[in-house]
């Protein structure tokens, strides 16, 4: 089994991932450079969090023209899990391989914080650890993690089941309070049609280990792992 | 003639010094390279002297101070790499950038001793925040830095912030970057007769130009007009810069690495040749520019950001170049060193300047000057307190402080850092000390930093010595042993007399505070010039602190853990509410005397409670600073690791005054709490090292009540001590 992860110009949880894939799971790893028009032989690629090329313009907006950017549509539409956390969840929106798009948070602060979020559909290759209903404390840390599709997007996102993780209260209660960004429908997570792209908001990546707080986004990656490896093993 | 050299921050001696050493008239870049290496923020001349009074070696000191950072080993072959550095001028009139491009600069700092940069921390001083330009300059530079530090993938790990109306018009930001080295400390220094010398990052605009001379003067109604010489910021480039730079690093083929900071090329290509004796040649018709047009002066004086001066081995130049093209950045040979020991600058085939280095860095006149006592000083250290009326309210004095800006949460502040990324970070934001771990080690290292100006203000001495106790007590409170400190001071104009005399004192306190606890000062940065209108800024001497835990499991955090424990305090309180918190904020008062400092005491209490961290023993531990102990009780209740907690304690007074025994600043103490089971093992820790200690209490319900004096419903506190900074925001 082998996870690639991203390295754009401005990535800057591309170690974290690496870390958390290598050293935490166990399994192999690879640092895959933005001008790279390649990824055969991987399995799962991560899209790290950070500030690909400074954000500037909007985020995600310039790093979507990545020439490897090709090659994971490529891969996706062939079937491959795409992780995009962060950074990567507005790059995949940009890119279009997620609906929608992200804003400046209410507030307009940047946030860094453990919140807590919901598993609304545990029955993906992302959250497949989880218990559908598990209240998961993760940490955030973005400036546009304001999610917005318009209603019918919506309206199509919540009767496919794609919204798979939502802010909630630590009890598991939607509510406005629980909110860090006005997201619409406290959307955290969402994955595409196909069930195989994931963009999420909240950092895994940085609970993965008890020592930081909180294990619970180390489901996400065992998730991944388990379905790969049923995925072969048929 | 005009004077133009007074215009450039230079005396009339300083110049007629020029002309001697010359032999001749300087040119115009020539003499803006006078003015930039001699004023004090490059070249310390009224601080050097009193800066030698530092101890700054030690048994872990790899690298002193003289270099772009100081460097302590931590074993393993690894080592941490730190300092500490002001922006205060350029955010008291551009907050956003100010404060953003102080980050940068102290960053690049760190990564050009060939350290990952693994955290920074902040240490702010505002006004009044009742007044809506301390709001816009606040929030402007808490912005700035999250702006650079959060795209730069560097996490904020801690800080401080302080307001009080002395810093109104010239705020304090203070920025301290910390790196993890792996292997051996890179030079800064121009090595090697015949080696290319590399400009590497961004192009060079006309920004920032003179803003080292800026830094060295006062502000006033003029400082407007000193908004061109802040400079503006690009995190992006930064982050480009630290991985090519690092990737660099690594190949061995860079002889000396230095940032470009204050004074440009300037000051990086003179104090690279300065450190290796040697001399340098540059051509500046080389340098990338970002517009045209630019003479030899402001290609010379230019403080465009996000660049650094690489001297390369002869020959490895174009391996070293494409390292930063597949970064996206420029790399340009710009010159050479040479033999002779002099700074040749080239434009094209016109000679612009030619300064021997020395003239530039040994010859820069230093300054010892008479001191004063300060007029104030008598009338305010002799205020007595005892004449004020005691609150009629305990519960009310305890709410006011909570609610104080310099007591409430900073969860303001510290939640638009990102303090997470690299995930190292175990102990997070709004505990005494930061700790992050050392992937694949059991070696934790804590941060802090610290100072108070109201108490230097009041007594110099006596501050500067609280200033490091304090932040060494931060430390213990987690469980670790400092290794080594850097600092900002930040005073006022050292012309007056009243003024260098706070200086002095202070560094004489800092200095007897390090070698008492066995301290090194590794590396540090002096702002002078911290007046408006004529009135200097509290002296602020400002600490940061780098402890090791050699095993991250053993550590504690400031939040009481759950029901159940008992509440130790370890040291003893004295009637010491002279320069306190509680004067401030119950009666607008920043007078009396600050509390006095035994540092014998301070290191048993330290050691007591590091021991006992070390042994598993405590729950938690919180360094008592401002607000005394009955706010240091509530913030344990309120920053507990599984949320908050309610507690009941009994005050012995023995004599004092009731608002004196809850709110004294005295020093030396650190409240704790732990298990009931494990307190004889503290008693006997505590009577072995002679610490006094009295259980005050235990952990549990949803109250805080304090004697018969206090009792009040910990979501109350909560509330109000959440509130107090941000309701100003």
């Amino acid at each position: 089994m082998k996870f690639g992860v991203v390295v754009f110009p401005g990535s800057n949880c591309d170690a974290d991932c690496y870390h958390a894939v290598k050293n935490v799971l166990g399994v192999e790893c690879d640092y895959l450079w933005h001008e790279d028009t390649d990824v055969a032989g991987y399995d799962a690629i991560i899209l790290p969090g950070g500030f690909s090329y400074g954000d500037y313009l909007r985020t995600g907006a310039i790093a979507r023209f990545s020439p490897i950017m090709a090659a994971v549509a490529d891969f996706a539409r062939a079937g491959g899990l795409v992780l995009g956390i962060c950074n990567g969840f507005q790059i995949l929106l940009e890119a279009g391989l997620l609906p929608g798009a992200m804003r400046r948070n209410v507030g307009l602060s940047f946030r860094c914080e453990f919140i807590h979020v919901r598993v609304e559909n545990a029955d993906t290759p992302f959250t497949g650890a989880y218990r559908p209903g598990q209240v998961l404390r993760l940490p955030i840390a973005h400036g546009e993690g304001n999610y917005y599709a318009d209603p019918e997007t919506l309206a199509a996102l919540e009767a496919g089941g794609q919204v798979v993780l939502r802010y909630s209260e630590p009890d598991g209660r939607i509510s406005e309070a629980a909110n860090p960004n006005g997201s619409l429908h406290n959307i955290a997570a969402l994955i595409n049609k196909e069930g195989n792209v994931l963009g999420m908001m909240p950092h895994p990546e940085r609970a993965s280990e008890a020592i930081l707080g909180s294990e619970d986004g180390r489901g996400i990656f065992t998730s991944m792992l388990r379905y790969l490896e049923r995925r072969r093993g048929r | 003639m005009k004077k133009r050299w007074r215009s450039m921050g230079l005396t009339d001696e300083e110049y007629a010094r020029i002309l001697e050493l010359l032999g001749r008239e300087p040119n115009e870049t020539e003499l803006g390279m006078f003015a930039v290496m001699w004023s004090e923020h490059c070249g310390y001349k009224n601080s050097r002297p009193l800066l030698k009074l530092f101890p700054t070696q030690g048994p872990r000191v790899l690298q002193g101070p003289g270099e772009n950072a100081g460097v302590v080993d931590i074993g393993d072959g690894q080592a941490v790499v730190f300092k500490m550095e002001s922006h205060n001028h350029p955010s008291a009139i551009e907050p956003y950038q100010g404060a953003a491009t102080g980050v940068g600069g102290i960053v690049r700092d760190i990564f050009a001793m060939g350290a990952r940069p693994i955290a920074c921390l902040d240490s702010l001083r505002f006004g009044d925040l009742k007044e809506r330009r301390t709001v816009y300059l606040f929030s402007g530079v808490v912005a700035g830095i999250a702006g650079y530090g959060n795209a730069i993938g560097v996490p904020t790990v801690g800080g401080e912030a302080f307001f009080s109306p002395s810093y109104q018009g010239n705020p304090l930001v203070n920025v301290m970057c910390v790196g993890l080295l792996e292997g051996a400390p890179a030079k800064g220094a121009a090595a090697g007769v015949g080696n290319p010398v590399l400009l590497v990052g961004a192009k060079t605009g006309r920004d920032g130009i003179h803003g080292a001379t800026f830094a060295s003067e006062e502000l006033g109604e003029a400082s407007e007009e000193r908004r061109p010489a802040v400079q503006v910021g690009d995190p992006f480039r930064e982050k480009l810069l630290i991985e090519a730079c690092l990737e660099a690093l690594k190949t061995g083929y860079v002889v000396g690495i230095q940032d470009l900071g204050a004074a440009g090329i300037t000051s990086s290509a003179v104090e690279m040749a300065g450190r290796a004796g040697t001399g340098m040649e540059i051509d500046i018709s080389r340098v990338p520019r970002r517009e045209p047009g630019m003479s030899p002066y402001e290609v010379m004086l230019s403080e465009s950001q996000e660049r650094m001066l690489l001297v390369v081995e002869k020959g490895r130049e174009e391996e070293v170049k494409r390292i930063f093209s597949r970064w996206g950045l420029d790399a340009t040979t710009i010159g050479r060193v040479t033999q002779d020991g002099v700074m040749r600058v080239w434009d094209g085939k016109t000679l612009a300047a030619e300064v021997p280095v020395r003239y530039l860095t040994e010859e820069v006149p230093t300054y010892v000057r008479e001191g004063r006592v300060p007029e104030y000083l008598a009338a305010a250290q002799a205020f007595d307190w005892h004449t004020l009326p005691e609150p009629a309210d305990y519960n009310e004095a305890l709410l006011k402080l909570l609610a104080s800006p310099n007591i409430a949460s900073h969860e303001w502040i510290w939640r638009q850092y990102d303090h997470m990324v690299q995930t190292n970070t175990v102990i997070l934001p709004g505990s005494d000390a930061a700790v992050l771990r050392v992937k694949g080690t059991s070696k934790g290292l804590a941060l802090t930093c610290d100072g108070n100006g109201r108490y230097t203000y009041l007594d110099p001495y006596t501050g500067g010595m609280i200033a490091v106790a304090e932040a060494a007590r931060n430390l213990a409170a987690c469980g670790a042993e400092p290794l080594g400190l850097t600092d900002c001071l930040n005073f006022g104009n050292p012309e007056k007399p009243e003024v260098y005399w706070q200086l002095k004192q202070a560094i004489e306190g800092m200095a007897e505070a390090c070698r008492s606890l066995g301290i090194p000062v590794v590396s540090g940065n002096v702002s002078l010039y911290n007046e408006t209108e004529g009135r200097p800024i509290f002296p602020t001497p400002v600490v940061g602190m780098v402890g090791l835990l050699p095993n991250i499991e053993r550590r504690a955090q400031q939040g009481f853990r759950g029901p159940g424990d008992v509440i130790v305090l370890l040291g003893s309180t004295e009637d010491e509410l002279g320069g306190s918190e509680y004067l401030y904020a119950l009666h607008g008062l920043e007078l009396g005397r600050p509390p006095r400092l035994d540092l014998k005491k301070e290191a048993r209490v330290q050691e007591a409670c590091r021991t006992a961290i070390r042994e598993g023993l405590l729950s938690s531990a919180h360094d008592l600073s401002d607000g005394g102990l009955v706010v240091a009780l509530a913030e344990s209740c309120l920053t507990g690791p599984n949320g908050p907690q309610g507690a009941r304690v009994e005050i012995a007074r023995a004599g004092l005054r009731r608002d004196s025994a809850y709110f004294s600043e005295t020093q030396s103490r650190i409240l704790i709490s732990l298990p009931e089971e494990n307190l004889p093992r503290l008693a006997a820790i505590a009577g072995r090292l002679g610490v006094p200690y009295s259980v005050l209490g235990r952990t549990g319900g949803e109250r805080l009540e304090v004697d018969d004096a206090i009792s009040l419903p910990v979501n109350e506190l909560q509330r109000v001590w959440k509130e107090g900074l941000a309701c100003y925001l």
